[in-house]
């Protein structure tokens, strides 16, 4: 028998001791990596989506722009880039619901949506909405109706997926702007609904 | 055997997580410095690609792949890819944290860096494919059902020699089983092909589609008789 591996240190200390070999190297630089967090931490999130989101339900043309070229239509207004070369939305309707995943690893719709939640990285998320999404999704706080239709979506290649709520109950002449505040990160992957105000 | 990193419908991971509103991007400062070097390193760093860092996650062992959660994964595939292009030697990243801890270890050589020679043909993962597609929506398939190859693969398990539906052309990708490991970009469509759940967990499967976006080597044509049966 052979004696157990040594534990490796703390990943905070891992962290700090992979930038000072980086730094040593003259391969990285603080200030960029700094520039680079603060951007998905501030700029790039979930209130993108939430504006996609709130436009489609309010400007019927751009709502059909967005369902047949998703990518140039979350483009016009102004999000793109990393994780988002082909952006397909599916739209939730009174028959179908959509939900997204990624089973291979966690990909997700950064420019619209940011860096992932940690539910959608957890493994039984991973795992089981491919097998039982019903009971998943009632798990995370969400009942289907029975006569609805679930429709699951892997993203095992480089299309992402954003999911368009319905819009909900109680909001009608609400423009844009007052509507984007009530879209949530969890409603644009389909483990929600919008939640009337 | 597939990787742990193929998870799709595999048991024994509990319920799923109750999703908390305002979750920040980062739990601790740690995981975003991770990110931001994970991102760099899979490019200019190491001269590695997005595929060959998915590589690097499906080539983690159990532990390096679950432990210290997202975050810590990454950190440990950045880790991999360094050691893969020479940059660093297996064991200098602990030999740091205990030296910067305050103990007195002897730390390994920085290697002489061996990158891969590649230089990709366009920005991102899609390109122009110049002939036309193999399949059309509605078409029938089966996905290959030889085992897994010992390289990387994008044909999740779960929908391993399965019978579905194409129900959209997407464009072309670069091939991650060999771009993944600097063996060509070898572009091909994608297909979003349809399954039903019965197809995959059988008779008393919950009734509803699963979608998944394969690549054209992975498909066969398959006829209605097949695909009826």
């Amino acid at each position: 028998m052979t004696d157990a591996p040594p534990r490796r240190p703390e990943p905070a200390q891992r962290t700090e001791a992979l930038e000072s070999l980086l730094v040593e190297r003259g391969l990285i630089d603080p200030a960029v990596m700094d520039k680079f967090i603060k951007t998905y931490e501030q700029d790039v999130g979930p209130l993108n989506g939430a504006q996609v989101v709130a436009k489609a339900w309010t400007d019927p043309e751009y709502r059909e722009r967005l369902l047949a070229e998703g990518t140039s239509a979350i483009k016009e207004l102004g999000f793109g880039g990393p994780q988002g070369e082909h952006i397909v939305v599916l739209e939730q309707t009174d028959d179908v619901h959509h939900v997204v995943v990624c089973t291979l690893c966690s990909c997700y719709p950064w420019p619209v949506l940011g860096l992932p939640p940690s539910w959608y990285k957890d493994p039984a998320y991973r795992a089981r909405v491919v097998r039982e999404p019903r009971t998943v999704l009632r798990e995370m706080g969400l009942d289907v109706p029975a006569d609805k239709k679930i429709e699951v979506w892997d993203s095992s290649s480089e299309v992402r997926y954003l999911v368009l709520p319905q819009r909900p109950a109680g909001t009608e002449g609400w423009d844009a702007e007052a509507l984007t505040p009530l879209v949530t990160r969890d409603a644009m992957v389909g483990v929600a609904v919008v939640a009337a105000p | 055997m597939d990787p742990l990193a193929d998870m799709g419908g595999s048991p024994g991971w509990g319920p799923a997580k109750v999703p908390t509103p305002d979750e920040p991007p980062f739990g601790e400062p740690w995981e975003g410095r991770s990110f931001a070097m994970t991102v760099l390193t899979m490019g200019r760093i190491s001269g590695r690609n997005l595929d060959a860092f998915r590589y690097a996650l499906e080539r983690l062992d159990p532990v390096s792949y679950l432990a210290d959660g997202y975050y810590g994964r990454w950190l440990n595939a950045a880790e991999l890819m360094l050691q893969d292009s020479s940059i660093l030697a297996p064991g200098a990243v602990d030999a740091r944290a205990r030296r910067l801890a305050g103990e007195d270890v002897d730390e390994p050589a920085f290697p002489e860096p061996q990158k891969p020679d590649y230089a990709p043909t366009g920005p991102g993962s899609l390109r122009e494919i110049e002939g036309p597609p193999a399949f059309a929506v509605g078409d029938a398939v089966r996905t290959t059902s030889t085992p897994r190859p010992q390289g990387p693969s994008k044909l999740p398990g779960y929908v391993r020699g399965r019978r579905g539906t194409i129900t959209a052309v997407r464009p072309g990708h670069l091939l991650p089983d060999t771009h993944a490991v600097f063996r060509g970009e070898n572009p091909q469509y994608v297909y979003t092909v349809g399954f039903p759940s019965t197809e995959l967990w059988g008779d008393d499967a919950e009734p509803f589609t699963l979608h998944v976006d394969l690549f054209e080597s992975y498909l066969a044509k398959i006829s209605e008789k097949e695909a009826d049966r």
